[in-house]
């Protein structure tokens, strides 16, 4: 080998030896420093700042402060944090740098509302959000339904869900069943069945995949406790006719009251306690339930709301 | 006349391309292509947003940095190398130097943003797989792009008539960042007092107004834009391009340039 391509192999090498290391210490530095990155955030809380530092270039500044709080929630999620106290800044600063980002005021005003470990637990910034989103965005029908959405479940305004909803279906190209939620919010606020009509909807006319798996989800919590319900009370009746609690579902479908073994929406079978309580296998598979946990376990963020 | 100014035009976009300025498409393209990518990975419901938002800026940035870092060296590299004096030897007039050397550059700032637009407009369309209407917008954006790059040019020729590039380059950017801040200069202006409001009010107009030539938000969002606005636009920047320029070939005209 010449001179020269020695040069070039040794040089290759060290050049390749280099970046290795630096790469590493970097990994070493992200782990000794884990959440600095997030932190930085607050260096320039002041998304007025921030305005005039970006040139003219607010809306692929939003875009980055957006994904930021996007990846902010997701960590902090993950981790199953209890506190997510730099989410609202993020978004405030997203919203302030683009103010037409609909997609921010939407995701980022569930990501606010939901109880930890769900989200931020903090409905009422929630609402500020989207109704600065409204502001903003008059004519964005679907603002008015998250807001709707967010004094209903996370609220229990059923006054103010009921007027969100009147709001938006006013806005020329709402879908009408916007009219319907507000009749129902105002007739029948609390029963499952709103519930479920609420979610149904929001499952069938997004377009984002994420809140589809959401609202599906939902959909689910509610089957589960309405059918725990149901068998709770059958369960009941069994005691009440032959004088004990049923050891199997065996028992009960012998006796008449089920056709077959009950299964959960996960297609487990649900499990009939000692004391006539009907628990599902998995609840972790089953996020949002509020019926069929083990006595001793908290339920997630659910639906919450009153069974008829 | 024409053809002079033509033929200098000509050899300042050859020399361009010759710099290999148009190597930045590449990295245009490879940037689009890993942003699509990335934030469609790592964010939510923002991929076409984050395209046209990163696209467009991109298309301005280079184009800028272009036109301060061509257009500062654009008297001074000549006058450096001596082909100056070559050039003025010849049957051609200071003032059509200053306006083909112009020229040239700006043909060169649109034929590289034609082209960035090009794969802009593919990209796109690989991530939505059909044009809207809306995006008929976009192309005004692009034009307003164009008449900031037109603006700049004519200002970085102008401190490329009289000082070093370096010290061209400082100014250039100085003034183009502070063109961005001209909405808030006019309303400092207008809530301040006295001499501070006459020579706030003399710098809001001397500065040049970038921040209405910036649209990429609102059609990001496919918001349109108002035909007075383009109007204005147009008249404002071929009206400061003008300024520029005669100010470059005044003070060309009485440099003393042995």
């Amino acid at each position: 080998m010449t001179a020269r391509g020695t040069t070039t192999v040794v040089t290759a090498m060290a050049l390749a030896a280099s970046l290795a290391g630096a790469s590493l210490m970097v990994r070493r530095l992200d782990h000794l420093r884990a959440g600095t990155t997030e932190e930085t955030a607050l260096y320039v809380p002041s998304p007025q700042i921030l305005q005039r530092m970006s040139l003219g270039y607010t809306g692929l500044l939003a875009d980055i402060y957006w994904t930021r709080a996007v990846q902010y929630f997701g960590t902090q999620h993950h981790a199953r944090s209890m506190q997510y106290k730099l989410l609202e800044p993020l978004l405030d600063i997203a919203t302030t740098l683009d103010p037409h980002l609909t997609v921010a005021y939407e995701f980022g005003a569930t990501f606010l509302a939901e109880n930890p470990p769900e989200g931020a637990g903090d409905p009422d910034a929630a609402v500020r959000l989207v109704e600065r989103g409204i502001r903003e965005n008059p004519l964005e029908w679907r603002l008015y339904y998250n807001l709707g959405f967010i004094h209903y479940f996370e609220r229990k305004d059923y006054a103010a869900a009921a007027a969100a909803f009147e709001r938006g279906s006013r806005v020329p190209g709402a879908l009408p069943w916007m009219k319907v939620m507000a009749a129902q919010m105002s007739q029948h606020a609390g029963d499952m069945h709103t519930a479920r009509l609420l979610w149904a909807s929001l499952f069938q006319t997004t377009e984002s995949e994420d809140i589809r798996v959401n609202a599906a989800k939902h959909l689910r919590a509610l089957q589960v406790d309405e059918e725990v319900s149901i068998l709770e009370n059958l369960v009941s009746v069994f005691r009440e006719r032959s004088g004990r609690w049923p050891a199997t579902w065996a028992e009960m479908v012998a006796a008449g009251y089920l056709r077959s073994v009950p299964l959960d929406p996960s297609r487990k079978p649900y499990r009939l306690a000692p004391d006539g309580r009907v628990l599902v296998q998995v609840p972790k598979d089953l996020p949002f339930i509020t019926q069929g946990l083990p006595q001793r376990q908290e339920p997630s963020n659910g639906p919450q709301v009153e069974s008829k | 006349m024409t053809a002079r100014i033509a033929h200098v035009a000509f050899n300042t976009f050859r020399e361009a391309v010759r710099d290999r300025v148009l190597y930045n498409l590449i990295f245009f393209a490879l940037l689009l292509v890993g942003a699509a990518l990335l934030f469609g990975q790592i964010s939510i419901g923002i991929a076409r947003i984050v395209l046209i938002n990163l696209g467009l800026t991109a298309i301005s940035i280079f184009g800028v940095v272009i036109a301060i870092f061509i257009g500062i060296g654009l008297v001074s590299k000549e006058m450096e190398k001596k082909t100056l004096y070559t050039i003025l030897s010849r049957p051609v007039r200071r003032w059509e130097f200053i306006a083909g050397k112009f020229g040239g550059l700006a043909w060169t700032l649109v034929v590289n943003t034609f082209l960035m637009a090009i794969g802009f407009f593919g990209a796109l369309l690989l991530l939505a797989h059909r044009f809207e209407r809306a995006d008929g917008w976009l192309l005004v954006a692009i034009y307003f792009i164009i008449l900031e790059f037109v603006v700049v040019t004519a200002l970085a020729l102008l401190f490329s008539t009289f000082s070093s590039p370096v010290l061209s380059a400082v100014m250039a950017l100085a003034l183009f960042v502070i063109g961005t801040f001209a909405e808030d200069l006019r309303a400092f202006a207008a809530m301040s007092q006295g001499a501070t409001r006459v020579l706030a009010t003399l710098a809001a107009y001397v500065v040049p107004n970038f921040a209405s030539l910036n649209v990429i938000s609102s059609v990001a969002h496919g918001q349109p834009i108002a035909a007075s606005l383009i109007l204005y636009n147009t008249a404002y920047s071929l009206f400061y391009t003008a300024a520029s320029l005669f100010a470059a070939i005044l003070v060309f005209e009485y440099r003393n340039l042995k």
